[in-house]
């Protein structure tokens, strides 16, 4: 185990720089995932730990070595592929114990060793079969035993789970999940998928075209998002955010929208009377009430243990979700009110938290 | 099945009362017989009838302008005794060995370097093809010149830079003359050896070899470990065709040497084609011919049997 320091990274293909100054410090053991939508460089940056990209500037250090020109067979660091990148010519032995028999292991020390990561992953009836002859589920197990039988310094998982149906994602994400608290060993996990980070991180490093938005634990980035890139991208269903100007009234602080609808805050940042600005109010904290903002419904969606609404108020679109049975049918007039405390108020020029 | 069976009311059994007609007129099978039918009359007469009356004529005594009589396998005991006949197998098994041999070598090597990136990549790969697209005969010549006792290149180029004094026998002497019609076969078979493993390469996913650098994988143990076992059902196909090719070949050396010096480079297929035509004994040249076909069998055989179905190959893809 190690504790993995990437600092102010950049990447170039050709002259297009995709990674711009990355900074990211992964302590001893931690279950960091970095989660980001497609293009935004974190599978390049998985890679460039990984050794199989070059590293155009900044350092990358495992444990206290600097790899930047350390071949990846030395880095002591172990991958799962998104498509698992199994040998079809080997069994899922051999495919387990194929770095052990690169390194002229002794043939009974990679048998007790992949004899121990299968019954860990529950691989052991298995592992006499070909990877034509396993599931999906089979399969990314097998890629997990590959990686666990090397015992290495950091694990790296590349979208590892996208490959995979609804239900079985959630089931492997638990046993990845569970994985990692059973071997403790430095994790970087790279996703595109928000609830996977939300579910399974100890640390949290949202990325968006090549730089880092926000680091922090999962309920950080849903309590006080940084920007409203986070704000939207954490949570699902997403934020809503309306523009609207920041007002004072008698020394009570709210924003008004452009329809003349008053949103209330709890604190206004510094007095700044007519500032414009993006209000965020997630889904979950909007109450239907006898006043507040009045709004339009557009389309109810029962999913059982809560109800979804989309409201519309003149041109904006507004997610609602209840837990109570409300009786509510499209085109009824309702109030909704969102709670002070936990809405969020953004810069409308740099997105920025205020 | 059994269950489906069982809840059916008897009395739902149905009873055809169709005329035969109709019935062979909705039979998918009566249907398919039909569409089958075009290709197989094909394949009947351009393949294997010819095929059987080259087998049947090796039994009989035929000659050019008269029919022949059955003679049971006379044609036969004659060539096991003619040593011409068994030099000519001797040079078929040594060319087709070597030259198989060093174009799977030499084909392999090209296909492993034509896989790396580049620069003009795809018209590298157009030049390799090129001794495979030009037509037999006129390769043949150009190598007859290349080969010429007096106006040959080669032995010009050799006696400028000083290294011989005399210009080199090249079709003239024995082992000279197979080694030349040798090159020459490997010089047009290897296009093909090259490109099609070259297809076979690009069949295998990179990630594997990521894979494999990082559980610390060296160039050749990537090669040995990775690239030659996916590669292996193509190595047979390719292999297969390339030796079949190759011992069947005739065009080359009928152009180059016509099977001399004092048949030295006599291939099965030659002679046959010398004492079947030239000399118009067709019994006996197609029994030289038919002669051909067990070593072509055990050829395919081997591939089949040895290579192309392998463990992993089997089984359903779960994805």
């Amino acid at each position: 185990m190690a504790s993995v320091q990437i600092s102010d990274v950049r990447k170039s293909f050709g002259g297009f720089e995709v990674l711009h100054g990355v900074s990211i410090p992964i302590e001893d053991g931690a279950f960091v995932v970095l989660v980001g939508p497609s293009g935004c460089g974190k599978s390049t940056l998985l890679r460039m730990l990984a050794g199989l990209e070059n590293i155009t500037s900044g350092t990358i250090a495992i444990g206290d070595r600097v790899v930047n020109n350390v071949q990846p067979k030395e880095r002591d660091i172990a991958m799962v592929f998104q498509n698992y990148a199994l040998y079809p010519h080997m069994t899922v032995a051999q495919n387990m114990g194929f770095s052990l028999k690169l390194r002229n292991a002794q043939a009974g020390d990679i048998s007790t060793r992949v004899k121990k990561a299968a019954e860990i992953l529950d691989l052991t009836p298995l592992l006499d079969r070909y990877p034509r002859q396993l599931s999906g589920g089979q399969r990314q197990r097998v890629a997990m035993g590959r990686a666990i039988v090397r015992d290495p310094q950091v694990f790296l998982f590349d979208e590892p789970l996208s490959n995979l149906d609804a239900k079985l994602r959630v089931a492997m994400r638990t046993e990845i999940k569970e994985l990692h608290q059973r071997l403790k060993t430095t994790t970087v996990y790279v996703t595109h998928d928000q609830i996977e980070a939300m579910t399974m991180a100890d640390k949290i490093v949202v990325m968006h075209d090549g730089i880092v938005e926000q680091i922090g634990s999962p309920l950080e980035l849903y309590d006080q998002p940084e920007n409203q890139f986070v704000a939207g991208f954490i949570g699902s269903p997403a934020m809503n955010f309306l523009n609207g100007h920041l007002k004072v009234n008698g020394g009570q602080p709210y924003v008004e929208t452009e329809n003349g609808s008053r949103l209330p805050i709890h604190a206004a940042p510094a007095t700044s009377d007519g500032r414009p600005v993006v209000y965020g109010v997630r889904p979950e904290h909007l109450d239907l009430a006898s006043d507040g903002i009045e709004a339009e419904v557009a389309v109810v969606e029962p999913t059982g243990s809560e109800t979804q609404i989309v409201a519309r108020i003149g041109s904006q679109e507004l997610i609602a979700v209840f837990r109570d049975r409300h009786q509510v049918a499209p085109g009824d007039k309702i109030h909704l009110r969102p709670r002070a405390e936990v809405a969020h108020l953004f810069d409308k020029d740099t997105g920025r938290r205020l | 099945m059994t269950t489906m069976q069982t809840s059916m009311p008897a009395q739902a059994v149905y009873k055809d009362t169709r005329s035969l007609w109709e019935r062979l007129r909705t039979n998918r099978n009566w249907l398919a017989l039909w569409f089958m039918l075009p290709t197989a009359a094909f394949l009947i007469l351009f393949l294997a009838y010819p095929l059987g009356l080259g087998v049947w004529m090796s039994f009989t005594d035929e000659r050019i302008g008269r029919t022949g009589i059955f003679i049971g396998l006379e044609n036969y005991e004659w060539l096991w005794s003619d040593s011409i006949f068994w030099l000519s197998v001797f040079n078929t098994l040594l060319y087709t060995i070597i030259a198989s041999a060093i174009k799977f070598a030499v084909g392999l090597y090209l296909a492993l370097l034509l896989n790396r990136h580049m620069p003009f990549k795809a018209i590298i790969r157009a030049i390799v093809l090129v001794p495979f697209i030009v037509p037999t005969v006129l390769s043949a010549i150009a190598f007859w010149w290349i080969y010429d006792a007096q106006f040959s290149i080669v032995s010009w180029s050799l006696i400028k830079l000083g290294l011989i004094d005399h210009n080199i026998n090249f079709l003239g002497d024995p082992n000279m003359a197979r080694a030349s019609v040798i090159f020459a076969n490997i010089w047009r078979g290897v296009p093909f050896v090259a490109i099609t493993l070259l297809a076979g390469l690009q069949t295998v996913s990179p990630s594997l070899y990521e894979a494999a650098t990082l559980d610390g994988a060296t160039d050749w143990q990537r090669f040995r470990y990775i690239t030659y076992p996916l590669l292996t059902p193509i190595i047979a196909v390719v292999m297969t065709f390339s030796v079949l090719f190759t011992f069947t070949d005739f065009q080359l050396v009928w152009a180059l040497t016509r099977g001399g010096p004092v048949n030295a480079t006599h291939l099965m297929a030659t002679l046959s084609y010398q004492r079947g035509i030239l000399s118009g004994r067709l019994g006996e040249g197609a029994a030289i011919a038919t002669a051909m076909i067990p070593f072509l069998l055990a050829a395919i055989a081997i591939s089949w049997f040895g290579m192309q179905r392998r463990k992993w190959q089997q089984g359903s893809d779960n994805d």
